[in-house]
């Protein structure tokens, strides 16, 4: 196993976000974990990369806890995770391709000759070929997206994290960053934690999808068997059902 | 009733809490920044955009307030040392205050709202929009990217400016006591000189680069700490400017208590 989430829990204040969510996904596989907006999904990412700790429960990334990380260890830890921000997170008083070669220039022995290179590299796997010299603020949200996915990219790092990656996208825009999900998957062989409420998307690019309900994994299967499932709050999350998703949630019941 | 006994106690004790709360998370920030020190390789290229932009831009409205504040010194002094006191003594008045008082404690109230809520406002909007977040991501830490450059900056800058303040300002009093108040040259610099002592000097860079160090430190804890979008971020600007200038007004009155 790549990456081992074990009975996580996180709460704000009185707010319980993860209550015991476990998951475990596998070297080379992308996994889209769905819920509804607040459900804790983010939150979730963030413990895989070090930017918050657990309550409790443990987050095991290659055999090591990112938690129990030092400051430098999880530098080092973090040239290994790519992680691309819900609203790209694109710093703002740079342009594209620095912010892309950012990361580069972290890592020993890169010459600004060769962060160049591996900039004009990563910009044009992403289709955004020439538009290094730009800001943000001249990007449409697709191209912010796109480049956040260049500047996750550009230390070739072994796992992807997406923090939905697809919202607030006009559906062939989000399809063009699906296929760029797919082909960092298939060109780049990384490992993909997809974090979407955007049940198409999670279907086109994830070999597993699991469903984060009130703070727990309700359910985790291929994509076929998540169609297939009997389970009324995943088919009313899936369907977009209030009554089925509600319904049950108010009741208590959590069958599978 | 009992509620009615209750509430006043329960609220000291969030107070107490909530500041306590603070002072805790403004203690880590420093051990944190002085911690940071150790990567120049992260905070050595953003210093010098940063001595630019905290120093050398606040320098126009420094000397802008230090002009009037000349003038007005010098036309006060004036007005006030009437009768047995003679009009040489507007060189000292205007010499001393402005080297002792008025151009550290001016110069750093206007930079606690120039500089002060710039840092807030730049931190606050790169916190709500996970930008600090990216950089953690891309194995930076941001206290060594953000918050070592600002201070050092604040330190180094903030007594260049005063110092320049403090120097245009004696000049527009001196100019003033020339064209307004039938002042020679001589009269002017013989009261400049009768008080001056090469200590007050040193007091007034003693005194700015605390200031420095307190606008830059609290912009920097107070944006970093920002919550809740563009409100949040407002609301870290406005904090930084009333807290950096109550700071700066006790720093004036503890420095005066202990190095006069």
């Amino acid at each position: 196993m790549s990456i081992r989430i074990v009975e996580l829990h996180k709460a704000f204040g009185p707010k319980e976000v993860l209550r015991g969510f476990s998951l475990e996904v596998r070297v080379g596989a992308t996994v889209a974990i769905v819920g509804p907006s607040g459900s804790g999904k983010s939150v979730l990412l963030k413990h895989l990369v070090g930017l918050m700790r657990p309550d409790m429960g443990s987050v095991l990334v290659d055999g090591e806890s990112v938690p129990d990380l030092g400051r430098q260890d999880l530098a080092r830890f973090r040239r290994r995770v790519g992680y691309v921000f819900q609203f790209a997170a694109l710093f703002d008083s740079m342009t594209i391709a620095e912010n892309v070669g950012m990361g580069l220039k972290r890592l020993p022995g890169w010459s600004a000759d060769r962060i160049d290179h591996r900039v004009q590299e990563c910009l044009s796997l992403v289709d955004l070929e020439g538009m290094g010299e730009r800001y943000p603020s001249q990007l449409s949200g697709g191209q912010k997206k796109r480049a956040g996915l260049a500047r996750a990219i550009a230390a070739s790092p072994k796992y992807l994290l997406y923090d939905e990656p697809t919202t607030g996208l006009d559906p062939v825009t989000t399809s063009v960053i699906d296929e760029l999900i797919l082909r960092m998957r298939d060109e780049l062989g990384v490992t993909g934690l997809v974090v979407t409420h955007d049940m198409t998307s999670a279907f086109r690019v994830a070999d597993r999808i699991t469903l984060l309900h009130e703070g727990k994994a309700r359910f985790t299967g291929t994509p076929a068997e998540v169609r297939a499932a009997r389970d009324d709050v995943l088919r009313g999350f899936v369907e977009g059902d209030p009554g089925l998703y509600y319904g049950l949630q108010g009741r208590g019941d959590h069958g599978p | 009733m009992l509620d009615f006994v209750v509430r006043p106690f329960a609220s000291a004790g969030r107070g107490t809490v909530r500041i306590l709360g603070s002072v805790g998370r403004a203690w880590i920030l420093f051990a944190g920044t002085a911690g940071a020190l150790r990567h120049p390789g992260i905070w050595g290229p953003q210093l010098v955009p940063q001595l630019a932009r905290i120093g050398v831009a606040s320098v126009p409205i420094a000397l802008f307030i230090a002009t009037f504040t000349g003038i007005v010194m010098s036309l006060q002094a004036s007005y006030t040392l009437t009768g047995t006191i003679p009009l040489y003594f507007v060189g000292a008045l205007v010499g001393k205050t402005m080297m002792l008082e008025l151009g550290p404690v001016l110069t750093g109230l206007t930079l606690a709202g120039r500089v002060g809520a710039n840092i807030s406002a730049e931190l606050g909007t790169m916190r709500v929009t996970e930008q600090v977040d990216a950089l953690e991501t891309l194995a930076y830490d941001p206290l060594a990217y953000l918050v070592v450059p600002r201070v050092i900056a604040g330190i180094v800058m903030f007594p260049i400016v005063v110092l320049l303040a403090m120097t245009v300002g004696i000049v527009s009093g001196w100019l003033t006591a020339l064209q307004l108040l039938d002042m020679s040259s001589p009269e002017f610099v013989k009261g400049l000189r009768l008080l001056f002592e090469p200590w007050d000097v040193w007091f007034a860079v003693i005194k700015s680069v605390s200031f420095g160090a307190i606008v830059t430190g609290v912009g920097c804890f107070y944006g970093l700490q920002t919550e809740r979008g563009a409100e949040g971020v407002g609301r870290s600007a406005t904090q930084t400017v009333v807290i950096a200038s109550m700071i700066i007004l006790c720093l004036d009155a503890f420095w005066a208590a202990t190095l006069l």
